[in-house]
């Protein structure tokens, strides 16, 4: 089968004082069109710097990307963003920021049509009542919120989410993750997120790829998540195999995110055709 | 009569509800975290228990003694770690331990003041001033500060929300370590229900706001100290999980409003900007214009 988005040994080399730094090497990855793939690691490990070579923000030292069947060169609507600060215009309403990139991709639409989409995306995501006010009146979740309807708002191939979530308080956090996987299933998006939230990557992947710690990170393995969908908070916590699904994540980030231990993992569930889980160890 | 009681407690700000029907009972020697929304209320509930703000309705009492006013009894620890940024860690504790304490001597002062910069492990970095600490750090003096003072009570406001996810573990196993030590009585608010399964006692969520109240008290009974990993596997971390996280995100959405509201999306492709825009209008494309059929090739 075909894949929707594919990386070849993508590799990023910063040169510093001292010569220069490898600080990503050989990433491999594929992912199917519809898929929900979270990237974990810890901070600093070069998770967010794949992910911003996916968005063309960051040129590539070596290697290649393909999205659905054509090389990325250079930012471009087709990739929708979300960043960890949603990075707003503050001189512009909710709705002024939304547009403005709507204006863009649809050109050729009438503007009422291109206003309906706007509003039709901060209406999903819960903005109906405040699509009109700017950032500062809004609390840091409700721009976040923002944030995501500006990038489904574009229609991309692909959506690209760099620690959406992160600066927000755990709560709301959880508020924003179903407000996301339901905006998810409803445009049948693909989606590649970078967090270090273990209980995010679990509730919302169909897989989850751990980094190694840089310099020279790498793929260190990929975890298969098969909770039923659609996906409810509370049903997921229950999921018989959630807690080991954690435990394990937890015990990558704490030791085998150190590559000299990496060949001492096995996988959490045993493998057998109706488990919610499998591992996958990366065969480079 | 428990140790710390609020009876019947609440606060407005003007007209706007801010608590009500706050009832809470802890014991001495008790550790309780009380998990919210940010903006539900908790810094004004941590406010009132010391002595910043005075209650619109009901009592609050320690020890049996009415709380009126701030006082060394009740230690606090914000956020924002309210340092003197002109005094190196060590004067910023022992301005404290003088206020406490101005009948001892100065030898006992700076003796005490070095024994709580010790408990928190921060006695190689005493003489730096807060610019020259980071964030944990910063953290650690306050907390040095509060213990300082002696206090009957800890009252920690959201003391680990400014700090990144590897500094807020480590401290957390410190406030763990120190509670274990001294045996101090504490309320820490949190918006994060994990901070409190691995540390309290006692979790009580308080609902988010205007007019917030505590909800059900959930007990923690696993041993200290707690072990991140391994806390995975009991059986009350799980449901607690769940049952604290229903329980708050459920009374949020209680103050959510519902429209039905018809909504139009547009079915446009979007424009491939890469390619040099033609003269002229021209339509849109429509998902329906773009038609795979069945050709013949010859």
């Amino acid at each position: 089968m075909s894949h929707f988005l594919e990386l070849f040994n993508l590799t990023k080399v910063y040169a510093t004082p001292s010569g220069p730094t490898v600080i990503v090497k050989d990433f491999n990855l594929r992912i199917k069109r519809g898929e929900f793939v979270c990237l974990i690691g810890h901070s600093g490990c070069g998770k967010s710097t794949v992910l911003s070579m996916i968005a063309g923000l960051n040129e590539l030292s070596g290697g290649g990307m393909i999205l659905a069947g054509r090389e990325l060169v250079g930012p471009g609507p087709d990739r929708g963003v979300v960043f960890q600060s949603p990075c707003l215009l503050p001189w512009l309403t909710a709705f002024e920021n939304v547009m403005l990139g709507v204006d863009q991709v649809f050109h050729p639409a009438p503007k009422p049509e291109r206003r309906q989409i706007a509003e039709y995306y901060l209406s999903v995501v819960g903005l109906a009542h405040a699509m009109h006010k700017k950032p500062a009146e809004l609390s840091q979740g409700m721009r976040q919120r923002v944030g995501i309807a500006r990038a489904f708002a574009l229609s991309p191939r692909m959506l690209l989410l760099d620690e959406p979530f992160g600066m927000l308080d755990s709560l709301t956090r959880m508020e924003l993750q179903q407000v996301l996987i339901e905006l998810w299933r409803r445009d049948q998006k693909t989606a590649l997120m970078v967090t270090h939230d273990v209980d995010e990557a679990l509730f919302l992947s169909d897989r989850i790829v751990m980094m190694t710690n840089g310099p020279e990170a790498e793929v260190g393995a990929i975890l298969e998540v098969n909770f039923p969908r659609p996906r409810e908070r509370g049903a997921v916590l229950e999921h018989p195999d959630y807690y080991k699904l954690r435990e394990y994540l937890i015990d990558f980030l704490e030791v085998r995110a150190h590559k000299k231990n990496l060949v001492t993992h096995h996988p959490p569930v045993e493998p057998r055709p109706a488990a919610a889980a499998s591992v996958l160890v990366n065969s480079n | 009569m428990a140790f710390l009681e609020l009876k019947n407690v609440g606060k407005h700000f003007g007209t706007t509800e801010v608590l009500r029907d706050i009832d809470l009972s802890i014991e001495q020697g008790e550790f309780v975290a009380i998990v919210g929304f940010s903006g539900s209320g908790k810094t004004t509930l941590i406010s009132l228990i010391a002595g910043l703000l005075q209650p619109d309705e009901g009592t609050i009492t320690l020890n049996d003694l009415e709380i009126s006013a701030p006082g060394p009894d009740r230690g606090i620890v914000f956020q924002n770690y309210s340092l003197l940024p002109w005094l190196t860690a060590f004067e910023n504790v022992l301005l404290a331990v003088e206020q406490a304490f101005p009948n001892w001597s100065a030898a006992k002062k700076r003796q005490h003041t070095e024994k709580y910069l010790a408990l928190v492990n921060l006695s190689p970095a005493r003489d730096r001033k807060p610019g020259e600490l980071s964030g944990g750090m910063k953290q650690r003096v306050a907390v040095a500060r509060a213990l300082a003072l002696e206090p009957q009570i800890l009252l920690l406001d959201e003391p680990l929300s400014a700090l990144d996810a590897l500094t807020r573990a480590t401290l957390q196993e410190e406030i763990s370590r120190i509670r274990e030590e001294t045996r101090k009585t504490v309320v820490l608010i949190t918006n994060d229900p994990d901070e409190g399964i691995y540390l309290a006692d006692r979790i009580i969520p308080l609902t988010a706001g205007p007019g917030a109240t505590l909800g059900p008290s959930f007990r923690v009974d696993i041993p200290h100290p707690r072990d991140r990993k391994s806390i995975n596997h009991h059986a009350q971390f799980k449901t607690m999980r769940r049952g604290i996280g229903d329980f708050l995100l459920g009374s949020r959405r209680e103050h959510h409003q519902f429209a039905t509201r018809k909504l139009i999306l547009p079915q446009i492709e979007p424009e491939d900007l890469s390619l040099p825009r033609p003269m002229g209008r021209r339509r849109p494309v429509r998902p329906k214009e773009i038609q795979r059929e069945l050709i013949e090739l010859e």
